[in-house]
Order: structure tokens, then sequence, then C-alpha cells
């Protein structure tokens, strides 16, 4: 054992970039935030960062910062934060090479259980999506997935969370679409937190906020990353550029533009407080000139993303990518190969809140059966990151004069050990049965098994342990909103 | 004739001076002023568009090849009455209000210009009554409207009353697009058309404003 404490193993990293070049990419990404300027649709954040030292050009709304003010925030960007459940216990620690998976978030549309085909979707999606995530062990939290169409649309964001928190114990990556929007959001989850010092001090919700590649804060998202600042909840910032078009073709100009655009979230979140916990985040792609897309599972989108997580651990900030999910349209071969290499570069890379899994189609369109399969792809590539670690192996001769003697090692006290631990058993939806077995059992495609597969975890599914004081609030500040926008009632959900 | 259609080739080569030169060669010529727009010009996009919907050329190419029809059109434009181009058709675009996703509509008004449309670009984060206003204004033939996020959406369906409500319904058609939306969509609000990329757009609007 003496020997074996010793030999530790490296974690398997992927890395594109060397120091140097990271270094070139910050200092070219700040000398355009100083030179060429951020464009900041929002009075507040003007006026705010003029107080501090940055050049601002009100009537065209373009600031040029300063390397003191970048220096500021970066200094004080935490290098970590962790996220607390619903119930108060530590599920995510953003920090080093951890490894987090949280689903695609805010789909336009569902891919359909039963027709395979996209429609919009209502409550009962949303309900069933919840009750699967609880159960989903590599999954580490819960987004705010789609968008329910069957409530107005100033609430669709607000409702979402409602009954995320209503439904599933884990934390939430969400977002707001408007500025309004963050109120609510805010109180619902003080409601179960308790209070907003509670709530600072236990993260329960990221909200994504995005700029406009390029160099642009639009009013309604930069007005997000104040809102959250304010109340110290955690922020990823969703850069986009896209190579080729609206950022450079090649991977390193997109990197300088991504890092350029991220700096610029940290100054005003970091300017607005202090120490707000933020991910170095980004969902950038490339352009695909031929079919005006913004393809997820290219295989530059995924280089660019591992890359700026790479940028993000080299600035001391936990990080965040847009990375394990396709374009595919359906649960095929597509899906599965641009996801699984998505989520294994993304994993190698350490990127530490990796978005994805169920999702298809450019970001636009989840499939519950979709996220079952990726929760295997998930367990399998954080099996993966674990490496290759001695476990009681040297030395080797007892063992094998064992196995000679027993003529196999499947009772072996060694094999009962490490039996689970070493070696990652998938579930149901992944096929490892011997092809007369597989026949003998409906022959299955992998849709079908996916199709079980959800149609189980719904029924299993336990209510969550929050407390009923809590869901009844929870309920009655959701429906007063829902009351405003004209709406009498919430769709009927049965806790 | 020939030089026309050298024009027409200089142009699907993104040759920018080369487009330049030749219509001011044609000019002095004295070839007929619409005949260089339609037979060199426009007739030299069309191609460009075919080719980019066979995925013979790429978006860039189209862009440039744009960018040498606008520069063969500069020097056109004095030749007709009040410096006004002839076009296919006005067509006001613009991202529906709340919204903020601008790349797709901005290509589609590239895509219109290079087809020989007058764009009126709104913008984004456009409010139902300023389509309407410029609209009428500019005496346009067709609304073209954008959406990107679920919650949008709906602002397109008061674009299309407001349409009905000016008394518009038929002068001005309406065309949306915008990845939540769909065909089906288009039918339940009661727009004219919807386009699922640039040149689909072109496409469609090229029908919209077809005189029967
Ligand atoms: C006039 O006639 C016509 C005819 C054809 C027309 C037409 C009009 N308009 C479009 N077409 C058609 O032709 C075009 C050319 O081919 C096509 O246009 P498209 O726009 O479809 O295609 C473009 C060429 C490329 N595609 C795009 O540009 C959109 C790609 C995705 C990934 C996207 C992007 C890039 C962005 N975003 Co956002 N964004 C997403 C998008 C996912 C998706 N699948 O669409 C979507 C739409 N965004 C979303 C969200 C949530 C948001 N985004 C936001 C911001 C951004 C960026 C700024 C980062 C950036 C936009 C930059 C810009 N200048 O536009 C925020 C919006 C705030 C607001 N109020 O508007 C924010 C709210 C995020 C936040 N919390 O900050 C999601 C929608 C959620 C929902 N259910 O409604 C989303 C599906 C991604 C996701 N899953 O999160 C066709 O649709």
């Amino acid at each position: 054992m003496s020997i074996e404490g010793k030999m530790t193993n490296p974690r398997p990293i992927l890395q594109f970039l060397s120091n140097q070049t990271i270094e070139k990419i910050i200092t070219e990404a700040r000398d355009i935030l100083c030179k060429l300027g951020v464009e900041v649709h929002n009075e507040e954040i003007l006026s705010m960062l003029h107080d501090h030292g940055a050049k601002v050009d009100r009537a065209k709304r373009r600031v040029l910062l300063t390397t003191e003010v970048i220096d500021k925030a970066l200094k004080s960007t935490p290098c970590s934060f962790k996220l607390y459940d619903v119930l108060g216990n530590e599920t995510n620690d953003f920090s080093g090479y951890n490894v987090h998976f949280t689903p695609g978030s805010a789909a336009l549309n569902i891919l359909d259980a039963k027709t395979q085909d996209i429609r919009k979707p209502v409550t009962k999606d949303y309900i069933d999506y919840a009750k699967i995530v609880s159960q989903l062990k590599n999954i580490a939290s819960q987004s705010t997935a789609f968008i329910p169409a069957d409530v107005h649309e100033k609430i669709s964001d607000s409702y979402r969370l409602y009954l995320s928190l209503l439904y599933c114990e884990k934390p939430v990556v969400t977002g707001a679409f408007t500025v309004d929007a963050f109120d609510i959001m805010k109180e619902l989850q003080i409601v179960v937190r308790g209070d907003e010092h509670q709530l600072a001090s236990k993260p329960l919700a990221i909200f994504s906020c995005c700029p406009t590649s390029p160099l642009k804060w639009s009013e309604v998202t930069s007005q997000n990353v104040v809102d959250c600042a304010r109340f110290s909840i955690p922020v990823e910032f969703i850069s986009m550029p896209l190579s080729g078009f609206m950022a450079p073709v090649t991977l390193v100009g997109t990197l300088v533009q991504h890092t350029a655009e991220t700096i610029s979230g940290i100054v005003i979140s970091q300017l607005t407080r202090p120490g707000t916990p933020v991910l170095y985040g980004g969902s950038p792609a490339v352009f695909d000139v031929r079919y005006e897309t913004t393809p997820m599972g290219a295989i530059g989108t995924q280089m660019i993303d591992c890359a700026h997580n790479e940028i993000g651990k080299y600035l001391g900030i936990p990080t965040q990518a847009y990375i394990s999910l396709s374009d595919a349209k359906m649960l095929d071969a597509q899906a599965g190969l641009e996801s699984s290499m998505g989520a294994t570069l993304a994993a190698l890379a350490g990127i530490n809140n990796v978005s994805g899994p169920g999702m298809l189609d450019f970001e636009s369109c989840q499939s519950l059966e979709k996220l079952v399969l990726d929760n295997e792809i998930c367990g399998m590539v954080l099996r993966l990151v674990k490496g290759i670690e001695p476990k009681e192996d040297f030395p080797a001769l007892p063992r094998f004069e064992e196995l000679l003697k027993e003529q196999h090692l499947l009772i072996s006290e060694h094999t009962q050990k490490y039996l689970k631990a070493e070696l990652y058993f998938p579930g149901r939806v992944i096929d490892r049965a011997n092809r007369a077995r597989w026949q003998e059992e409906g022959g299955l495609t992998l849709l079908r098994r996916a199709q079980q597969e959800v149609e189980s975890l719904v029924e299993n599914y336990k209510p969550t342990r929050l407390s009923d004081t809590a869901k009844v609030e929870l309920t009655r500040l959701m429906s007063r909103e829902a009351r405003r926008c004209g709406m009498p009632s919430l769709p009927e959900t049965t806790v | 004739m020939d030089l026309l259609r050298r024009i027409s080739e200089a142009l699907q080569t993104g040759s920018i001076e080369k487009v330049a030169t030749l219509t001011k060669q044609a000019i002095e010529e004295k070839v007929v002023p619409r005949d260089i727009l339609d037979k060199g010009l426009i007739a030299g996009m069309s191609v460009i568009g075919d080719r980019y919907k066979k995925h013979e050329i790429f978006l860039p190419e189209v862009l440039l090849a744009a960018k040498a029809m606008y520069a063969g059109m500069d020097i056109l434009k004095p030749m007709f009455l009040k410096d006004e181009m002839p076009t296919l058709g006005r067509v006001v675009i613009g991202t529906v209000q709340g919204d903020i996703h601008d790349i797709g509509k901005n290509l589609v008004g590239i895509m219109l210009r290079g087809a020989g449309f007058r764009v009126i670009d709104l913008g984004k984060d456009v409010p139902p009554e300023r389509f309407i206003e410029v609209a009428k204004k500019e005496n346009a033939e067709v609304i073209g409207m954008s959406a990107l996020l679920t919650t949008t959406m709906p602002a397109m369906k008061k674009v299309i009353e407001l349409v009905k409500k000016e008394g518009l319904n038929g002068k001005v058609k309406t065309i949306i697009g915008g990845a939540p939306v769909s065909a089906e969509y288009a039918q339940h609000i009661g727009a004219d058309a919807y386009a699922y990329d640039s040149i689909n757009a072109v496409d469609c609007i090229r029908g919209l404003v077809q005189k029967p």
C-alpha cells in the first residue's frame, strides 16, 4: 500500500493552448477593451463604469475600459464557488478540474416522445423533465430546459424556475428573458432559502447572461448581470462569437473576442459587487456558411469551448461551456456522436459546468429520451476522468495466485471491493446484452429503450423534501405573478 | 449582349472593381440602364442565389457578389429618375419587440438587397406600431419580421393585427422567420409566408410581390 499511496497517476487533461498563447490572447483582448471598447446599452452601467475611470461616450454608448478597471475586476472574481440544492446540501463544487453536467437550457421545442416530432412544450412536459432530472445520477444540476407554452409569455421564464424548485431538489441553471423577470426569479429562490443572506451564502441558481457579439451588452442581459450581482447570485457569461461571421474565422481570433466579451461581463459584475461568483462560460460556435447555422456539435465549436475554458482557468475563474449537445434532429447516431465527443472533450478539459445534455438542433430542442441517453454518456466520461489508479494491485503476485487457484475472480474480496468503483455500469438505455437475449427482451432500439427509461423514471419519482410551507409560498408568488399578466390561474400541477 | 454577360460574370466572381468598370462602360455605350440592372447585375445575383442553394458556393461568395452588385448599382443610380433605382419591391424588416437576436434578420436583409429589393431595416426590439408606420411611409409591399424567443413570437401576431386594423391587408404582405416559428405558426397568426433561411426568404418574398 505504501508504494501505491505515492503512485497517483495524472488526471487525463486535454490542453490546446500554451501559457504563452493564453497570455497573448488575454493581452490582445484587454487591448481591444481599452482601445475599441465595448458598447453597453444601459445608462446605469455606463455611469458606474464612468465612476470607475472608464472613458464613456454616452451618445455611442461605448466604453473604453482601463487596465486598472480590468485588473480590479479580475482580482475580485472568486476562484471557486459552490451550489446547493433546495435543501441546502452542497451539490456542485466549481473549482479546479471538477466537472458537473447540466441539461442544455431554454429550448424552444420538445421532441415529442411518441411522435418524435417537435412541438411547443407545456407544463406537463416540464414536470416530467424535472422528475427525470431528479433521478439522473450523472446530471448534477437541473437547468430550466425549455419554455412551457401554456402560460403567458411574460412569466414563461420565471414559471419554469418555479416548476423546477417545486419538483426537483437539484440546483438550477437558468436565466431571465427580460429585466422585470429577475425580481420574481429572485423571490422564488428566497422562498426556498429563507432570506437574501442565506441565498447569498448558499447559491441555488446560476443565471446565464449573454453579451451580444461583437463586443456589446444589451440592456436586458447587462441589467440581469447587475441584478444578480446585487444579490450575490452567480452568473455564467455566455459569449457567443460565431467564427467567420460575427467573429474572426480562426479559432484563436474567436478566442480573443470571447475573452474580451467575457472580461467585459466580469467587469460589470465585479464593479457592481466585488466577489460575485461567476463562471467563465460561453456558447461560441463556428458559423456554417453553407446552411446559415451555428453548429454546437462541430469539432471547431468544441475546440473553442475547451480552449476558452483554459483561458478561464488561467485567469483563476471557474468555467462553463455549451458543449455536450448535438445538432441532429432526433435521437440518431449523429446525436450520440456529437454529444459524446463534446462531453468527453469537456471532461478532459476540466470544464466545471458542462451544459448540453438532452439538447438537439442548435440548442433549440430538448428530448427527454436523449437526456436519459446523455446521462449515460456523462457517467462514462465522469469515469474516464477519474483515470487509472492502482487499487491494491501491487504486489500483483497474490492476486494471480488466487486466480490460478480459484480459476476466476468473480467473488474475490478484491473484486467485491472494487467492482463498482472501478468499472462503470451504464443503465438500461445502453445495450450490453448478447444478441439472443436482446432479441428475447424485445429487440428494442435505442429510442425504445430510452422511451421506457423515461416512462419508468416519471413513474418512480418521489416528491421533493422541500417543506410544504415553501411549496405553498412558491405557488402563491407564482400565481400572483400570473394574475398580474392576466392569467387567472396557473395550469394544473399536482405536487 | 456580351457586355451584360461580362457584368454578370464579374459579379459572380465578386470582382468589385471589374463590375464598376464594366457598368461605366455599359453606360458610356448607351446600354439601357434598366437592362444593365436586370440583365447584368440582377441576372448575376440570380445565378449566385441558385448556386448557393445547391451548395456549389458558400455564404461569403454570395456576400462578395452582393458587394460587387452594390458597386454597380451606385454607378447606375444617377441614370434613373430622381436617383431612384427600380426595385423588385420594398420590404420593411425588423426583429420584433423584446428580442435582440438580429443575426438571421440581418442575413435576410443582405440577401434581399442582393436580389434587387429595397430593404428598410428597422433593427431589433422593434415595437409593432413602428413596422406599420414605416411600411406606410415607405409604401412597402412587404413587412418581414424575425423572432428568436418563445416569448417574443406573439409580437408578430400584433403586427399582423395592426396591418388589418390599418386597412393595409392585401396591400402589405407579411412574412415571418426565426427558430421558434414555423409555416404552421405563420398560418395560425395569418402571416402570408414563412421562410426558413435567407435564400428561402428571397424566394418567398419574390412570390409575395409578384403581381397576379
Ligand atoms: C423577414 O423574414 C424572415 C425570413 C427568414 C428569417 C427571418 C425573417 N428571421 C430569421 N429567418 C431565417 O433566416 C435566417 C438566416 O438563415 C435564420 O435566422 P436564425 O436567427 O435562425 O439563424 C441565424 C443565421 C443563426 N442563429 C442565431 O443567430 C441564433 C442562435 C442562438 C444560439 C442564439 C444566439 C446567437 C444569441 N442569443 Co439567444 N440564441 C438562441 C439561438 C439558438 C437557435 N437555435 O436559434 C436562442 C434563440 N436564444 C435563447 C435565449 C434564451 C437568449 N438569447 C439571448 C442572447 C443571445 C446572444 C446575444 C448571445 C446571441 C444573439 C446575437 C445577435 N446579434 O443576434 C438572450 C436574449 C435576450 C433578449 N431579450 O432578446 C437570451 C434570453 C439568453 C439570456 N438569458 O441572456 C434561446 C431561446 C429561448 C426561448 N425558448 O425562447 C435560444 C433557443 C438558445 C438557448 N437554447 O438558450 C432563419 O431563422
